[in-house]
C-alpha cells in the first residue's frame, strides 16, 4: 500500500477558514465533508459523474469531488448553504419548493448551486438552456421538468427584483404552473 | 370545501431540503465511530476452501473481522413486515454472508470495522480467501435444462412457477382471424437512487441495536434481531429520510452488518458503499424473457394470450416469487381476454441479485403485450387507439386470474387523452429524420398481495396550542409519503400544516405503518391517518355541538376552527375547543389500524382470483424523430395519463408520473447494463447512463380523477404505475416512423441502425 503523505491546508469554506490536514489523495469533497462538516455537499458517486457534491469554487461551479483538497489550499469554496444570504440562491430555493422540484432531496444542494452559477452567467436563459446548464447534475426522481419549472421561476423572480421583467418575454420562458406563479409575482404577490 | 386536500401545497420536507439540512444516513456521525467495510466475492460462482483473517485481524485500528461462523442467524427467509407466513413457494432467502460458496461476483464475505474507512479497506485487502472456481450458470434457459448444477445448493433452479389457466386458448386460437407471434426481451435495470446504501448503528446501554439507516422497510428489524439471535424488541431501526429508493432499498442492504459490526465492537459504526459498490452488488431489475401469442377476429376483439415468461431471479431468490407472480397476473394488460395461458419461471443464476425494482414485475410483461397489440394493429389495419379501445377492460369483466374487476375502469378515456393530447405529426426537419408517433397503456398494481394480509397505523395527537403530532413508521422516498399524512389530518381536523409535527420511521416509537412499496403509503397509511383524524373529528364535533348548542351535523371543521352551516356566527376556535376536551378529560390522541383486503394463499401454482387489492391505469403517448442514417433517436413529446382516482396534491401527483415516465424512458432507451459471465461491466454513472436534462423532453401530464379508488378520498396509488407502459410507447413509436420492430431493451440506436439495415438488405434483394 502506498504511504500517502499528509499536507496541511487552509481553505475558506462559506466564509470561514477552516485549517486541516488532508492526504494527498483526498478531495476538496472528502475535506468538506469530513472535516468542514459541510454535509450539504453530498456525495453520490465520488466520480465526478452525478453532480450532487457541485460547489462553487474559486468563482465557478466545480463537482467538488473531481478537486484535490491539497490544490484547494488558500481558495474560497462556498456550498449552498454558503449562498443562502443570496437573493436570487432565496429565490431558487423557494421556486424549488414551490414547483415541487424536490422529491427525495438528494441532489438538490448540489443542483440548486449549479441553477444558480446557470443564473449567474445567463439571467434570461431558455429552457434548453436551463436543461443544458444543469446536464452535469443527476436527478433520478423527478424527470427534471420541475426542476426547469423551477428555475424559470426564480429567474422571472429576479428580473422583476431587478426591475428589467418584460411580461412577455417571461410567459415565453415559463409553462403552466411556473407561469400561473410568475403572474402572481408579477402582480405583487409572494 | 376542501381546506388541503387537492392543492399542490408544497410538501413539509422540501423545505429542510432546500436548505441542505436534512441528515442522510451518510451525513451523521456518531463520536467514537468506527468505518465497516465489505470484502466481497472476486468471483461469480467458487467454493471457499479457506479463508484466513488473522493478518487483517492484528492489523492495528482493526476492531472486527466477521465472517459468516460468527453470524449467529447466517441464513433466513427475507420477510416484509407481513403479517403472516406464506409458505416457500413464495419467499425468498436472504444470506448474511457467503459460507461455503459464492453465488455471484461481489457477493458479502467478511465484515471489518476499523478506525478510518482505509484502514478498513486495507484490511479487507489482507484477508486471504482461497477460492475454487465453479462454472457459472449465466443464463436462466441454461439453468432450466436438466442435468445442470443447481446454482443454490439446497434450492431448485427453477425457484418459481406460476400458471394461469383461464378459459380455453387452444380452441380460441383455432378460431381466430389472425394471430401474432414474437418473442421479447428486457434486460436489468438499476435503480440508480443518487444515495448509495448507508447508515449508522450503536448499541445502547441496554443492549439495544440502534441502526440509523437508509431503508424502505423499517420492519426488518425483526430479521436483523433474528439474524444476531436477539429479541425482536433488541433492534431498533432510525429509518432516515432517504435519498431515493425505488424498490432498491426494499431488501436489506447494509442493515446487518451494521448490527454485526457494533454488536461485536459496541462502538458506533458507519458503513456506506461505494457507487461502483452498489452499481456492481445491490439487487437489479428482473431481466425477462418472454415469448407471446395473440390471437384476435377481424373485427380487431383479442379472443386468446398466451405468454411463456422466463425471469432471470438471479442468485438468491430474495424477493423475485412476487414479482414473477405480479408479472403473471399482469401478463394481459389492462384487457379483458376470455382465453389466457401463462407458463411464468423465476431461475436462478450466477449473477446479481435481481428483486423489487418500481413496477415490480408490470413493465416487463407490459413491454411485450403492448408490443403484440401494436403488431396486431398493423396486421389489422385498426388505428392503435381504437384495437385497444375494443379491448380494454371494463367494470365486470375479468383479468386474466378470473377475478371480476368491479370498479370503474377509466383506461380508454387516459388512452383517448394521451393520444389525443400529440396531435398531428409535424413536418419531419430534414429528410433523413422520420417522425413517428406510439402509444403503450397499461396496468399496475397498488397496495401488497391480498394474501399477505396487510396492515398499517398511525397516531394523531392535538396539542393544547392547536399544534399537532403525527407518527406513523412510512418511510419517505421523497415522493410525499410522509406529507401527504400531513395534509389529510390538517382536512380533517382544520389544522395548519406548518404547525403538524411528524415523526416518521421509528420502529419502536412510530406504529407501524408497513414497507414503503408496493404503492401502498398513500393507501395504506393515508387511510389509517384519517381513520385515526376521523375519530379525533369525532370528538371534537360532539364537544363543540354542546358548546354550541348545534347538532353534530350542522358542524363543519374549517381552518382553526369549528362551525355551524347553518348559523355561521355560531363557531369556536380550534384552541378554545382543544382546552375544553382537554379539561373535561377527553383523549386528545388516537391510534388507528388500517386493513387491506385479505385473501387467502394461493394454493398451488395455478392462480386464481384476487391477488391484489386495486388497480392504476394510464397511458404514454409519445412522438420520436429517427434519423434513418444513423439510427439516432430523439424525442421530442411524451404525454402521460393516468386515473389517479383522487390527486390529494396535483404536485406531488405529476412529480410521480414524470420521474417514473422519465425512469421509465432510461429503461427504454439509454439504460445499458452490460454483463459479461455474471460480472457487471457497467460500474458508473459514465457507463450506466441515466436521462440527464438534455436527454428528455418536458413531460406533459393529464391526470383524471374517477376518485373510485380505494385510498383516502378516493385516491388511487401512483408511485409505480408510471413505470409501466412508456417503454413500449417509444418502440412502437420507432416502428411507426422507420418500420423498425425493437423487441429487446434499450431501443439503443445501434439497434435501430441494424433494423434499417436489414430493411435495406430486403429491398435490395
Ligand atoms: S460525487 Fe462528485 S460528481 Fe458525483
Ligand atoms: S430529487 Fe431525488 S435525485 Fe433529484
Amino acid at each position: 500500500m502506498e504511504i500517502q503523505s499528509d499536507v496541511k491546508v487552509k481553505i475558506r469554506v462559506n466564509g470561514t477558514a477552516v485549517s486541516a490536514t488532508v492526504q494527498a489523495g483526498d478531495s476538496l469533497l472528502d475535506f468538506l465533508r469530513n472535516q468542514a462538516r459541510a454535509t450539504d455537499v453530498k456525495c453520490g458517486c465520488n466520480q465526478g459523474d452525478c453532480g450532487t457534491c457541485t460547489v462553487i469554487y474559486d468563482g465557478k461551479a466545480v463537482k467538488s469531488c473531481l478537486v484535490l483538497a491539497a490544490q484547494a489550499d488558500g481558495k474560497e469554496v462556498r456550498s449552498l448553504r454558503g449562498l443562502m444570504e443570496d437573493p436570487l440562491m432565496q429565490s431558487l430555493q423557494n421556486a424549488f419548493v414551490e414547483c415541487g422540484a424536490v422529491q427525495c432531496g438528494f441532489c438538490t444542494p448540489g443542483m440548486l448551486v449549479a441553477s444558480w452559477s446557470l443564473l449567474q452567467e445567463n439571467s434570461n436563459p431558455t429552457r434548453g438552456e436551463m436543461r443544458q446548464g444543469i446536464s452535469g447534475n443527476l436527478c433520478r426522481c423527478t424527470g427534471y421538468k420541475k426542476i426547469i419549472d423551477a428555475i424559470s421561476l426564480a429567474a422571472a423572480q429576479h428580473v422583476v427584483t431587478d426591475g428589467t421583467a418584460n411580461l412577455a418575454d417571461l410567459a415565453d420562458r415559463l409553462d403552466g404552473q411556473a407561469q400561473a406563479k410568475a403572474n402572481y409575482l408579477l402582480l405583487g404577490g409572494g | 370545501m376542501s381546506i388541503t386536500i387537492g392543492k399542490g401545497i408544497p410538501k413539509v420536507d422540501a423545505k429542510h431540503k432546500v436548505r441542505g439540512d436534512t441528515i442522510y444516513a451518510d451525513d451523521y456521525s456518531v463520536p467514537g465511530m468506527l468505518y465497516g467495510k465489505v470484502l466481497r466475492s472476486r468471483y461469480p460462482a467458487a467454493r471457499i476452501l479457506a479463508l484466513r483473517t488473522a493478518r487483517a485481524e492484528h492489523l492495528e485500528g482493526v476492531y472486527a473481522v466477521i465472517t459468516a461462523k460468527d453470524v449467529p442467524h447466517n441464513e433466513l427467509t427475507a420477510r416484509f413486515g407481513q403479517s403472516t407466513s406464506v409458505g416457500v413457494q413464495f419467499e425468498g432467502v436472504y444470506r448474511v454472508l457467503a459460507d461455503e460458496e459464492v453465488r455471484y461476483f461481489g457477493e458479502p464475505i467478511a465484515l471489518v470495522a476499523a478506525e478510518s474507512p482505509e484502514l478498513a479497506e486495507q484490511a479487507c485487502e489482507m484477508i486471504e480467501v482461497e477460492y475454487q472456481p465453479l462454472e457459472g450458470i449465466f443464463d436462466p434457459m441454461t439453468a432450466m435444462e436438466p442435468g445442470v448444477r443447481q446454482v443454490a445448493e439446497k434450492q431448485r433452479n427453477i425457484a418459481s412457477h406460476f400458471k394461469i389457466r383461464k378459459g380455453n386458448v387452444e380452441e380460441a386460437f383455432a378460431h381466430a382471424d389472425v394471430i401474432v407471434e414474437g418473442t421479447y426481451q428486457v434486460p436489468y435495470q438499476d435503480h440508480a437512487y443518487l444515495e448509495p446504501e448507508s447508515g449508522v448503528a450503536w448499541v445502547d446501554e441496554d443492549g439495544t441495536i440502534n441502526i440509523r439507516v437508509s431503508s424502505q422497510v423499517i420492519e426488518h428489524f425483526r430479521e436483523v434481531a433474528e439474524v444476531l439471535n436477539l429479541p425482536h424488541s433488541r433492534v431498533r431501526y432510525l429509518g432516515t429520510w432517504i435519498g431515493g429508493g425505488f424498490g432498491g432499498k426494499e431488501d436489506i442492504t447494509v442493515e446487518s452488518f451494521l448490527a454485526l459490526l457494533a454488536w461485536k465492537t459496541r462502538r458506533p459504526v458507519k458503513l456506506t458503499y461505494t457507487r461502483a459498490e452498489s452499481l456492481l452488488t445491490h439487487s437489479k431489475r428482473h431481466p425477462f424473457f418472454m415469448e407471446y401469442k395473440t390471437g384476435a377476429t377481424q373485427d380487431g376483439r383479442i379472443v386468446a394470450v398466451q405468454a411463456r415468461l422466463i425471469s432471470d431471479a438471479g442468485s438468491y431468490s430474495a424477493l423475485s416469487p412476487w414479482v414473477l407472480l405480479y408479472a403473471t397476473v399482469n401478463a394481459a394488460g389492462p384487457y379483458h381476454v376470455d382465453n389466457v395461458w401463462v407458463d411464468s419461471y423465476a431461475v436462478m443464476t450466477n449473477t446479481p441479485i435481481t428483486s423489487a425494482f418500481r413496477g415490480f414485475g408490470a413493465p416487463q410483461v407490459n413491454f411485450a403485450y403492448e408490443s403484440q397489440m401494436d403488431e396486431l394493429s398493423r396486421r389489422l389495419g385498426i388505428d392503435p387507439l381504437e384495437l385497444r379501445q375494443r379491448n380494454f377492460l371494463r367494470q365486470g369483466d375479468s383479468l386474466d386470474t378470473g377475478w371480476v374487476y368491479d370498479r370503474p375502469v377509466a383506461i380508454s378515456e387516459a388512452a383517448e387523452k394521451a393520444w389525443y393530447a400529440l396531435g398531428p405529426k409535424p413536418a419531419p426537419a430534414n429528410p433523413q429524420v422520420a417522425i413517428g408517433h406510439g402509444l403503450g397503456a397499461g396496468m399496475c398494481s397498488y397496495g401488497r398481495l391480498t394474501f399477505l394480509h396487510d396492515t398499517s397505523r398511525s397516531y394523531i395527537k392535538l396539542e393544547l396550542d392547536g399544534s399537532a403530532v403525527i407518527r406513523c413508521g412510512v418511510p419517505d422516498l421523497g415522493g410525499g409519503q410522509g406529507h401527504i399524512l400531513c395534509q389529510i389530518a390538517a382536512e380533517e381536523l382544520g389544522l395548519a400544516i406548518e404547525r403538524i409535527k411528524l415523526y416518521i420511521t421509528d420502529s419502536q416509537l412510530t406504529p407501524l405503518a408497513g414497507t414503503t412499496t408496493a404503492t401502498r403509503q398513500l393507501y395504506m397509511s393515508g387511510n389509517a391517518t384519517l381513520k385515526a383524524a376521523r375519530v379525533l373529528r369525532t370528538r371534537m364535533l360532539e364537544k363543540a355541538s354542546g358548546m354550541l348548542g348545534v347538532p353534530v351535523e350542522d358542524l363543519e371543521v374549517q381552518p382553526g376552527k369549528v362551525l355551524s352551516k347553518s348559523q355561521p356566527e355560531k363557531s369556536i376556535g380550534l384552541v378554545p375547543l382543544v382546552n375544553r376536551m382537554s379539561t373535561e378529560g377527553e383523549e386528545l390522541f388516537v391510534e388507528s389500524q388500517f386493513n387491506a383486503p385479505f385473501t387467502s394463499i394461493p394454493a398451488n401454482e395455478v392462480i386464481e382470483g384476487q391477488i391484489h387489492p386495486d388497480y392504476t391505469f394510464g397511458a404514454y403517448a409519445v412522438e420520436v424523430e429517427v434519423n434513418r442514417e444513423t439510427g439516432a433517436l430523439r424525442v421530442p413529446r411524451i404525454v402521460a395519463c393516468f386515473d389517479v382516482g383522487k390527486a390529494l396534491n396535483p404536485v406531488i401527483v405529476e412529480g410521480q408520473i414524470e420521474g417514473g415516465g422519465i425512469q421509465g424512458f432510461g429503461y427504454a432507451l439509454t439504460e445499458d447494463m452490460k454483463i459479461e459471465k455474471g460480472i457487471i461491466q457497467t460500474p458508473s454513472f459514465a457507463e450506466y447512463l441515466i436521462p440527464t436534462a438534455v436527454d428528455v423532453p418536458d413531460l406533459e401530464t393529464i391526470l383524471l380523477e374517477s376518485e373510485t379508488g380505494l385510498g383516502p378520498y378516493g385516491a388511487k396509488g401512483i408511485g409505480e404505475p408510471p413505470m409501466v407502459s412508456i417503454a413500449p410507447a417509444l418502440t412502437n413509436a420507432i416502428y411507426d416512423a422507420v418500420g423498425v420492430r425493437i423487441t429487446s431493451l434499450p431501443a439503443t440506436p445501434e439497434k435501430i441502425l441494424m433494423g434499417l439495415l436489414r430493411h435495406v438488405e430486403k429491398e435490395g434483394g
